[in-house]
C-alpha cells in the first residue's frame, strides 16, 4: 500500500536558514501527531506538504504523487485547518463553508448541502447563518474545522486545533477529531505543542527539533515496549518480598504508607485482621537486566505473597517527548536510521 | 443526512472541472456586489450613455425623425470614429468609478482576514486566485465597455449597410482591443493596490491617485521641458494615445503609439510583480 505521506530528503530553507533538514520517512497511520518545540518546523512541514512553500531540495509525496508536480491533484484530497484566524468576515458561516466546498470541486448544490451538514456536525448548526466576524474564538475554530471537512478530504491537516479554546470547547474539538479518525474515511495530521491533545487523538507521533526528525513512534507500541517498570499490588508479607527483590539487584519501593484504612480493610480468610506487614501494599519495581517478571512470581510464591495486580507503567507522551528533546537531532537521526519501523504504521528509515 | 445522524460523511459525487474552478470566486463576489444598492445604481447608470448612443444611431437612420427635428444629424453628430472614441472615453470613465467602488475590497478582504491559506490549500493556484478576482472587475467593465460598444457598432452597421461595416472595421477592433487593454491595466492596478493597501478607502484613494498624481507630474514635465513626453506618465493620456492610434491610425501627440503600449505593458508587469509578492498563503519573513 502506498504510504499517505513520504518524505524524501525534504529540505526547506528561508533566507539562508534551514527550516527543514533532509526529512525522510513515511506516514500512513489514521492519526499522526506532529510535535516539537516552537520553531522546530512543524508548521513549515505542513505548509510545504500543502504546497505553500517549495522545497529547496528533496521532495515529498502525498498519496504517491509528488508535491512539486501534482500540487492541485494532491490539494483536492486534503483538508487544512490553519492555526491562525482565517475566514472572510463579511460572509455568513454557511456561505463561507459553501464557497470553500465549491473551490474544492463540489458542485454548488452539493456544496450547500454539505456545508449545512458539516456545520451541524461540528456543532455550529444553530449559528450557521451568522456572519463569521461575529463568532467567538471557539466558534471560529469550529468553522475552520467545518471548511476543512466539507469536501470529505482523505487527509486532514490540523494546525493547533485547540488553540484558544475553553475546556468544554477543547473537549468537543478533541472528540470530533477522534470521531473523524475512527470513521476511517480520513487520515489526520495533528500539529500541536499540546502533548495531551496529541496523546488523546493520535496513534503515531513524529517529533521535530531544529528542522529534523528526532523521534517517531507508534504510541501504543512504545507503551507496550516499556516492560522494565512495574507497578504491583501484593498481599502478604510484602516487606520480605521487597527485600528478596532488592537482593536480585532490582529497585523496589512501596508507594503507599500503609494508612489505617488499608490495614482496616485487610482481613485473612477467616475474617481476622491481618498484621500490618501482611496487608495489601502497593509496590513499584524496576527490573534489572536479566531479571524477568517470572522471577518475581517465584519470589512471591516462596515468600507466600499474593500478587493481586501487576501493571507495566505506561510511558506517557511527555516521557517520549522529553527523551527526544534531550538528544541532539543529528544523533537521533543516525540512531533511527539503524532502527526499523517504530510502529505498525510508520515505515521506512529516517 | 438526517439531523440526528451527524457523522463524518465521505463525498462520492462528481467534481466540477478544474479549469473553470476559478469562476467560483467571481460568482460569490457578484452575489455580494449586487447586494449593494450603490453598486447596482452605478452599474445601471453606466448603461445610460450606450442607450442614448443607440437612440442617436437609430435617429440617424430614421428619415421621419430627421425631418421632424429639421436637423442635419450627419453633420452635427456623425457616426464615425469620433463618435465611438467619445463613447469609449465616457464609458471607461464610468468604469473607473465602478472600479473604485468594487475593486479595493477584493483582495484586501482576504488578506486582512488571513483568508488566502484557505483558498490556496485547495486545488486553486495563486494564478487561479488572481484570475478569479480579476474576472470580477473585468466582467463588470466588459459589460459596460466593449460589449455595448460592439453592439452599437453592429447596430450602426446593420442600419448603414455592409459597406460601412467593411470600411470601419478598424473601429470595432479599436473598441475591442482598446477596451481590453484598458480593462487589463485597470484590473491589475486595482488588484495590486487592493493587495498592498488593506484599508478599503485608502485603496480607493491610491487607485485614484495613480491617475491623478502622474497626471500632475506629467504636466509639470511637459511645461518645464516644453515637450509632450510627460504624457508617457499620464495614464488617461496613454490610453487616449492608444485608442487614437487604433481608431484613426495616427499618433495623437509627439508620443509614439508604440511607446504608450510599452508603458502600459510595463505597468501591467509591475502590477503582476506586486501581486506575486503579496498573493501567497503566508509571507515568509527573511
Amino acid at each position: 500500500m502506498t504510504p499517505t505521506i513520504e518524505l524524501d530528503s525534504l529540505t526547506v530553507r528561508f533566507g539562508g536558514r534551514t527550516i527543514l533538514d533532509r526529512l525522510r520517512g513515511s506516514l500512513s497511520s489514521r492519526a499522526t501527531g506532529l510535535l516539537g518545540p516552537n520553531g522546530a518546523g512543524k508548521t513549515t512541514l505542513v505548509h510545504t506538504l500543502l504546497g505553500f512553500h517549495p522545497p529547496t531540495s528533496g521532495t515529498a509525496r502525498l498519496f504517491g504523487e509528488d508535491i512539486r508536480t501534482h500540487a492541485k491533484s494532491i490539494r483536492a484530497r486534503i483538508g487544512y485547518m490553519p492555526e491562525r484566524d482565517s475566514f472572510i468576515a463579511d460572509m455568513t458561516c454557511v456561505q463561507f463553508t459553501c464557497l470553500m466546498g465549491e473551490l474544492s470541486g463540489l458542485p454548488p448544490r452539493a456544496a450547500l448541502e454539505r456545508a449545512h451538514e458539516a456545520l451541524f456536525y461540528v456543532g455550529l448548526g444553530e449559528a450557521r447563518y451568522r456572519k463569521l466576524g461575529t463568532y467567538s474564538l471557539g466558534m471560529k475554530q469550529l468553522a475552520k474545522l467545518a471548511q476543512a471537512l466539507i469536501h470529505a478530504p482523505k487527509l486532514i491537516f490540523l494546525d493547533e486545533p485547540t488553540n484558544g479554546l475553553d475546556p468544554p470547547a477543547r473537549k468537543r474539538m478533541l472528540e470530533l477529531i477522534r470521531e473523524i479518525r475512527d470513521s476511517n474515511h480520513a487520515q489526520i495530521i495533528l500539529s500541536s505543542h499540546l502533548l495531551h491533545d496529541v496523546e488523546e487523538c493520535c496513534e503515531d507521533i513524529l517529533v521535530l527539533k531544529d528542522g529534523r526528525i528526532v523521534e517517531r513512534c507508534n504510541l501504543e507500541a512504545e507503551r507496550s515496549q516499556n516492560r522494565r517498570f512495574l507497578e504491583m499490588e501484593t498481599r502478604g508479607h510484602t516487606a520480605r518480598f521487597a527485600e528478596a527483590v532488592r537482593a536480585l539487584g532490582c529497585e523496589c519501593a512501596f508507594t503507599d504508607s500503609l494508612p489505617a484504612n488499608i490495614a482496616a480493610s485487610n482481613f485473612d480468610d477467616a475474617g481476622a485482621p491481618l498484621a500490618a506487614d501482611a496487608a495489601t501494599r502497593r509496590v513499584k519495581v524496576v527490573l534489572r537486566d536479566g531479571i524477568e517478571v517470572g522471577d518475581l512470581y517465584s519470589i512471591a510464591a516462596r515468600e507466600a505473597v499474593q500478587i493481586r495486580r501487576l501493571d507495566y507503567k505506561r510511558t506517557s507522551l511527555e516521557d517520549i517527548f522529553l527523551r527526544a528533546m534531550d538528544k541532539p537531532s543529528a544523533e537521533m537521526v543516525s540512531a533511527n536510521a539503524g532502527k526499523g519501523s517504530g510502529g505498525q504504521s510508520v515505515h521506512g528509515s529516517l | 443526512m438526517a439531523v440526528y445522524e451527524h457523522t463524518y460523511q465521505p463525498y462520492t459525487g462528481a467534481l466540477t472541472a478544474l479549469r473553470s474552478r476559478f469562476l467560483v470566486i467571481p460568482r460569490y463576489a457578484y452575489r455580494d456586489l449586487f447586494d449593494s444598492k450603490i453598486t447596482v445604481a452605478l452599474l445601471c447608470f453606466c448603461f445610460i450613455y450606450p442607450l442614448l448612443a443607440a437612440i442617436l444611431i437609430y435617429l440617424h437612420h430614421n428619415s421621419a425623425a430627421i425631418a421632424a427635428f429639421q436637423l442635419d444629424l450627419d453633420e452635427l453628430l456623425p457616426i464615425n470614429a469620433s463618435f465611438f472614441l467619445t463613447y469609449m472615453q465616457v464609458q471607461t470613465g464610468l468604469g473607473f468609478l465602478l472600479t473604485l467602488i468594487v475593486a479595493p475590497a477584493l483582495v484586501s478582504r482576504d488578506l486582512s482576514n488571513n483568508g488566502l491559506p484557505l483558498y490556496l490549500c485547495r486545488p486553486l493556484s495563486r494564478s487561479d486566485y488572481v484570475l478569479g478576482k480579476a474576472t470580477v472587475i473585468a466582467g463588470l467593465l466588459s459589460l459596460i465597455t466593449w460589449v455595448p460598444g460592439l453592439l452599437l457598432f453592429l447596430f450602426q452597421s446593420y442600419l448603414q449597410g455592409f459597406a460601412w461595416f467593411g470600411a470601419n472595421i478598424r473601429i470595432a477592433v479599436g473598441i475591442l482591443l482598446g477596451s481590453l487593454a484598458w480593462i487589463a491595466v485597470l484590473t491589475l492596478l486595482a488588484l495590486a493596490l487592493s493587495a498592498w493597501v488593506k484599508w478599503k478607502i485608502a485603496a480607493s484613494a491610491a487607485l485614484f491617485g495613480c491617475f491623478l498624481i502622474p497626471a500632475a507630474i506629467g504636466q509639470i514635465i511637459n511645461n518645464t521641458f516644453d515637450t509632450e513626453l510627460g504624457n508617457l506618465v499620464i495614464l488617461s493620456d496613454l490610453f487616449l494615445t492608444v485608442w487614437t492610434g487604433m481608431f484613426y491610425r495616427i499618433a495623437r501627440t509627439d508620443v509614439p503609439v508604440w511607446s504608450a503600449w510599452v508603458v502600459l505593458a510595463l505597468l501591467c508587469g509591475a502590477c503582476l510583480l506586486m501581486l506575486r509578492r503579496k498573493v501567497r498563503a503566508y509571507e515568509v519573513i527573511k
